[in-house]
């Protein structure tokens, strides 16, 4: 049978085979052990899960992450949402079209205990990511009693999703190490601590006056957890965005494209569309490349990318267009996106009419940032418990950012709880503060002189928090400064000849910022190797490859002479080597393999609007325009909770995941000031539950409580 | 500070009753202020309310003012336009033991008397109108088809806007913090913004209508009670009767839930004993023990998910029954206070007995309630369908 699932990856290896047979609308498909619905759908390239009970619009994935709720499905009989529930052997999945009935023949819950299972410990922690896991560890060598639960069934959070190694320090926080291998090693870490227990595939879903945290254990119990402090790691979500099209079907988030093509491996499309600039756009946009996907491009509002230069250089050398002061204007199609018009933007972020440009592509990828998932902070202050904060859910920065944050908050925890721990030293919280920072200068690319021997040379030209580089280098050749690893890396000219070309440094870079140059064989011509972690037939020795600049620019095409792997990196990473003349050589960056996308004239389908996402969606649950929003912030009105309550924006199945955040940006975007507007409370549950699933317990007792 | 301006009548309160008794006054030509401590209409207690709304009471007054209000609330968007979400879906108090079979047989009676559409139905024609209910033990019910449902949050903002298309201002975020009375008379209501000045001071502050006329010195005997509540997601028609179960059970008395029309399950629970206080933060016992009582009463509704809860407060009076009333030596103070969890049914009624007192239009009825409802009664009686 014919599927859409990845079957070689450059980095990642399928293992599983797909044999759990189940239904999609009586037809017979298979499903990897434990795969999410929606994968296995999407592995179909079935995209449209339902068709919305307020308009029957079609509707797919979005999140891929359990917050909002656009991909429910009917399987065997009961609405869930898609992308959180494993297919079971046998599974009848249909479309959940129009309202769901109920089974008829749902039995009588014999009369139990009513207080569900009750559990006290020193620290809970919510959220098994880099700063969950991080923080656990922390504490679970204190010998401090953790209940650390997750929404998932693997641990590691949003790092099992980063097939690239990472940046940060190789010392603190893994740098150089690939984030689904940090995942392990943490993970590792956490289960083997004696006073840690972890609950995975546990949903947490409220926070109680009496300071009782409900958690949806295993997805199918009601349990009560009271903490003597609560840790909330639940990290971020994806921001939204406002324009026409956004909820066709082939529109979701960068995490979910991540979702599904690293964890589950499934190429979910063949043409990718790339809305923003930061790390996880670019990021998104290379993992596409290595999972085969074309980019036909990204746009980006500012005029700068914000992610990382060595991120963004990785997409350009590969022959992907960045838009930058380009925003997105619509996604086209009929059940799924076809298209998008792109426009420039001027100062103001406003598109500019006449400079719009269409792309034909299958995904529209959103990419424009992330919020902090801080609702249990919320609930957990507004019950005046002890609550702390690690992470994105704290703060939105790099993943490495994360891992050293949940360490710091760890011993904070510990401390607060009266444990008799050393002082937490000040250096950490200056690591903690490198690690935040965002992207700073960069310089001109500058080369070493030398036209002989070997050497590294660096396309890294932009301050980040990164040194694995300075840390593998068996003869001590590259210098960063471990005071502050922003710095630029530096290679020690003096000892240039002590160069052994192991290539070590290529492989590590998370950037493939470094390319090794050697003069030695002949007098006119250089060898320069370049990482590698794509697996592709145009990858073969003899093969020719157009070669690129550090910005992507031509500079020819040359024979593949060599490809080989470096002792110690087999994990993906492989050195490719032309020979090139020695003026270019030490400007050889990369390679460009994908072929650059055409627009096509703009045509203008609708009448001009005056607000151009007019009819854009900003609550996905309850179809609420943006239209319709804006019509109500001009009237004057400053209450969100009045918002909602004449629309009833933010009340449908998700919460507010998607649109609260949107709605107070629009609040901005009209001019009117944060502290004119009353935001509405955060109330259980955090995700929909069954209502037998709070009383069908065999466990509870009110002995437990009182 | 804003300027002393002058107002036929400044109300506390943009809630269940502020907002139709602005409507009612505003549309008699009266010059009307809302002040309101929340940001918006309806942000206290009323978006808490489920909807519920029913003329069923056991007191005259309380069953006329209902009964005002199921005609203003049925005949909203026929009249104005603007869907409130009404529904006639009846309310149905069932009956599992014959201790309440016999309460409400013997309700049904003055009931009756009192002109409501209300009878007892045996157990198959229940099953008929709520057909998902344990037929296990049920002996029958009373079924009341006039009562029903609207929202509260969009009743409050067409009477926001209803009452302001007739004149009347709403301030928002702004709280009362003094009243002055001179000559026994109302005369001026500070604010934490400015000061106003009116003839009538309109006290309609639900679960801090206390407070409010301890500014006056007049003391009521008003003490807030929380109570949960909580909404699932929508599924197919099954029923649109508010099913009401005033069984005791551990932890909890009264229970009712419906099924509004968008396809939502919306429940409240009484808890037992009572919990005191202006509370809005979740209880953990709440869901496990609605959840318990909710299939135990209609067990096909196991499977479908809770979306989300929450917490209001009830005004509760001793007796049950509202506070509806002039006070004796103090011209031009009204109290419309201590709805005990009925503000929201009561609130259009309300609005109109208000607005004809403050115009001098009372009819003899009307003149009944107000004595009825007076703050100074002996509050001895006990409603007996809370």
């Amino acid at each position: 049978m014919i599927d859409y699932r990845i079957k070689s990856h450059p980095i990642l290896i399928d293992e599983s085979e797909a044999t759990t047979p189940f239904y999609w609308q009586e037809k017979l498909f298979y499903a990897k052990p434990n795969e999410m619905i929606s994968s296995a759908l999407m592995a179909q390239s079935i995209q449209v899960f339902r068709h919305h009970v307020k308009d029957h619009s079609p509707q797919g994935i979005f999140c891929a992450n359990g917050q909002c709720s656009q991909c429910m499905v009917i399987a065997n009989g009961l609405p869930v949402k898609a992308c959180m529930t494993p297919v079971t052997p046998g599974m009848k999945v249909e479309p959940a079209d129009g309202l769901p009935g109920l089974p008829e023949s749902f039995a009588p819950i014999p009369e139990k205990d009513q207080f569900p299972r009750y559990y006290e410990c020193e620290v809970l922690i919510i959220g098994a990511g880099p700063a969950g896991l991080s923080a656990a560890i922390e504490l679970g060598q204190l010998g401090v009693g953790v209940i650390l639960v997750d929404d998932k069934n693997q641990l590691g959070g949003k790092l099992v999703l980063q097939t690239h190694r990472f940046f940060g320090s190789s010392n603190a926080v893994h740098a150089g190490t690939r984030g689904i291998d940090i995942a392990k090693i943490l993970a590792e870490q956490a289960q083997t601590l004696p006073t840690v227990e972890i609950w995975t595939n546990s949903t947490a879903i409220g926070v109680f006056e009496d300071h009782q945290v409900a958690i949806y254990r295993e997805q199918k119990e009601n349990v009560h957890v009271k903490p003597g402090a609560l840790l909330v790691a639940t990290g971020a979500r994806e921001r939204s965005l406002s324009f026409s099209g956004n909820t066709l079907p082939g529109v979701y988030g960068a995490g979910a494209f991540q979702t599904l093509v690293n964890r589950d491996l499934v190429r979910p499309c063949n043409n990718l569309f790339i809305i923003g600039g930061g790390n996880v756009g670019l990021i998104a946009g290379y993992h596409a490349i290595q999972a085969n996907i074309h980019v036909a491009g990204l746009v980006e509002a500012a005029a700068e990318c914000g992610g990382y230069k060595v991120h963004k250089d990785k997409l350009t050398r590969s022959g992907v267009p960045i838009f930058t002061s380009h925003t997105v204007i619509e996604a086209r199609g009929h059940d799924k996106v076809e298209s998008v018009v792109i426009a420039q933007v001027d100062r103001n972020f406003q598109p500019i009419r006449g400079t719009e440009k269409v792309y034909d592509c299958d995904t529209l990828l959103i990419a424009v940032g992330l919020e902090p998932v801080n609702e249990f902070i919320n609930m957990a202050k507004a019950v005046g418990m002890k609550v702390f904060a690690a992470g994105d859910a704290n703060e939105i920065a790099e993943a490495s950012a994360a891992i050293f944050s949940g360490k710091i908050v760890g011993n904070e925890i510990a401390q607060s709880l009266g444990k008799d721990i050393s002082e937490i030293p000040a250096s950490w919280f200056e690591t903690e503060q490198i690690l935040k920072s965002k992207p700073g200068i960069t310089v001109a690319e500058k080369y070493i002189d030398q036209l002989d021997g070997v050497f590294p040379v660096f396309h890294c030209t932009q301050e980040i928090p990164c040194n694995p580089c300075s840390t593998v280098c068996p003869r001590d050749l590259i210098f960063i400064d471990e005071a502050d690893i922003r710095h630029l890396p530096h290679f020690d000219e003096d000892r240039a000849g002590e160069c052994i070309a192991c290539g070590r440094c290529l492989a590590v870079c998370p950037g493939l910022a470094i390319s090794l140059v050697d003069f030695r064989k002949h007098s006119q011509t250089a060898l320069v190797s370049l990482p590698v972690e794509q697996e592709i037939a145009e990858i073969a020795i003899g093969n020719q490859i157009e070669v690129t600049d550090t910005d992507g620019r031509s500079l020819g095409e040359f024979k593949i002479e060599r490809i080989k792997t470096v002792p110690g990196f087999k994990n993906g990473t492989r050195l490719l080597s032309v020979e090139v003349p020695i003026q270019i050589s030490k400007s050889v960056a990369g390679f460009r393999i994908i072929p650059t996308s055409q627009s096509k004239p703009f045509e203008s389908e609708s009448e001009m609007l005056q607000n151009l996402d007019d009819d854009a969606y900003i609550c996905r649950c309850e179809r609420i325009t943006a239209g319709e929003i804006r019509k109500l912030i001009k009237a004057g009105i400053r209450d969100i909770n009045q918002i909602k309550a004449i629309t009833h924006a933010s009340m449908g199945s998700c919460g507010g995941k998607t649109c609260l955040n949107l709605i107070r940006r629009m609040f901005a975007a009209e001019g009117v000031p944060p502290s004119e507007v009353t935001d509405p409370p955060v109330r259980p549950a955090f995700v929909e539950v069954p209502v037998k699933d709070f009383i069908e317990n065999s466990h509870g007792g009110m002995d437990n409580i009182r | 500070m804003s300027l002393n301006k002058t107002y036929d009548v400044i109300i506390a309160g943009a809630g269940s009753i502020g907002t139709p008794t602005a409507f009612y006054l505003a549309q008699a030509g009266l010059k009307v202020l809302v002040l309101e401590a929340m940001a918006s209409p309806g942000q206290a207690s009323n978006k808490h309310a489920i909807g519920g709304i029913r003329a069923t009471h056991s007191d005259p007054s309380k069953i006329y003012l209902c009964s005002n209000s199921i005609e203003i609330f049925s005949s909203w968007k026929e009249t104005y336009g603007d869907d409130i979400d009404w529904r006639a879906g009846g309310y149905n108090f069932v009956a599992y033991e014959p201790e309440i079979e016999t309460t409400l047989k013997s309700l049904l009676e003055l009931q009756r008397s009192l002109g409501l559409n209300i009878d007892w139905i045996e157990r198959d024609q229940n099953l008929e109108i709520a057909p998902h209910l344990n037929p296990q033990g049920l002996l029958g019910g009373t079924f009341s088809p006039g009562d029903g449902s609207a929202s509260p949050l969009k009743a409050a903002f067409a009477f926001w806007q209803r009452a302001q298309l007739e004149g009347a201002e709403f301030h928002f975020n702004e709280a009362v913090t003094e009243i002055l009375v001179g000559g026994n008379c109302i005369q001026r209501v500070r604010t934490n913004q400015g000061a106003y000045a009116c003839k009538t001071f309109i006290n309609a502050a639900g679960g801090w209508s206390r407070e409010i006329s301890q500014m006056v010195g007049v003391d009521l005997p008003i003490e807030p009670d929380a109570h949960e509540a909580g909404i699932t997601e929508p599924v197919q028609p099954m029923f649109a009767a508010m099913v009401v179960d005033i069984r005791h059970c551990p932890g909890s008395s009264n229970f009712y839930f419906y099924q509004h029309p968008t396809g939502k399950i919306i429940f409240c629970l009484t808890p037992a004993p009572q919990i005191w206080g202006n509370l809005t933060q979740n209880t953990s016992s709440f869901l496990p023990q609605s959840c318990r009582r909710l299939v135990d009463l209609m067990p096909i509704l196991g499977n479908i998910r809770v979306r989300r809860t929450w917490r209001g407060t009830y005004p509760m009076t001793p007796d049950g029954n509202p506070i509806v009333s002039p006070v004796e030596g103090l011209d031009g103070y009204l109290i419309a206070a201590g709805t005990c969890g009925q503000g929201f049914m009561l609130g259009p009624g309300v609005g109109k007995l208000l607005t004809n007192t403050v115009t001098g239009n009372l009819t003899q009825i009307e003149s009944d309630c107000l004595y009825n409802l007076r703050y100074n009664r002996g509050f001895e009686s006990k409603e007996m369908l809370k």
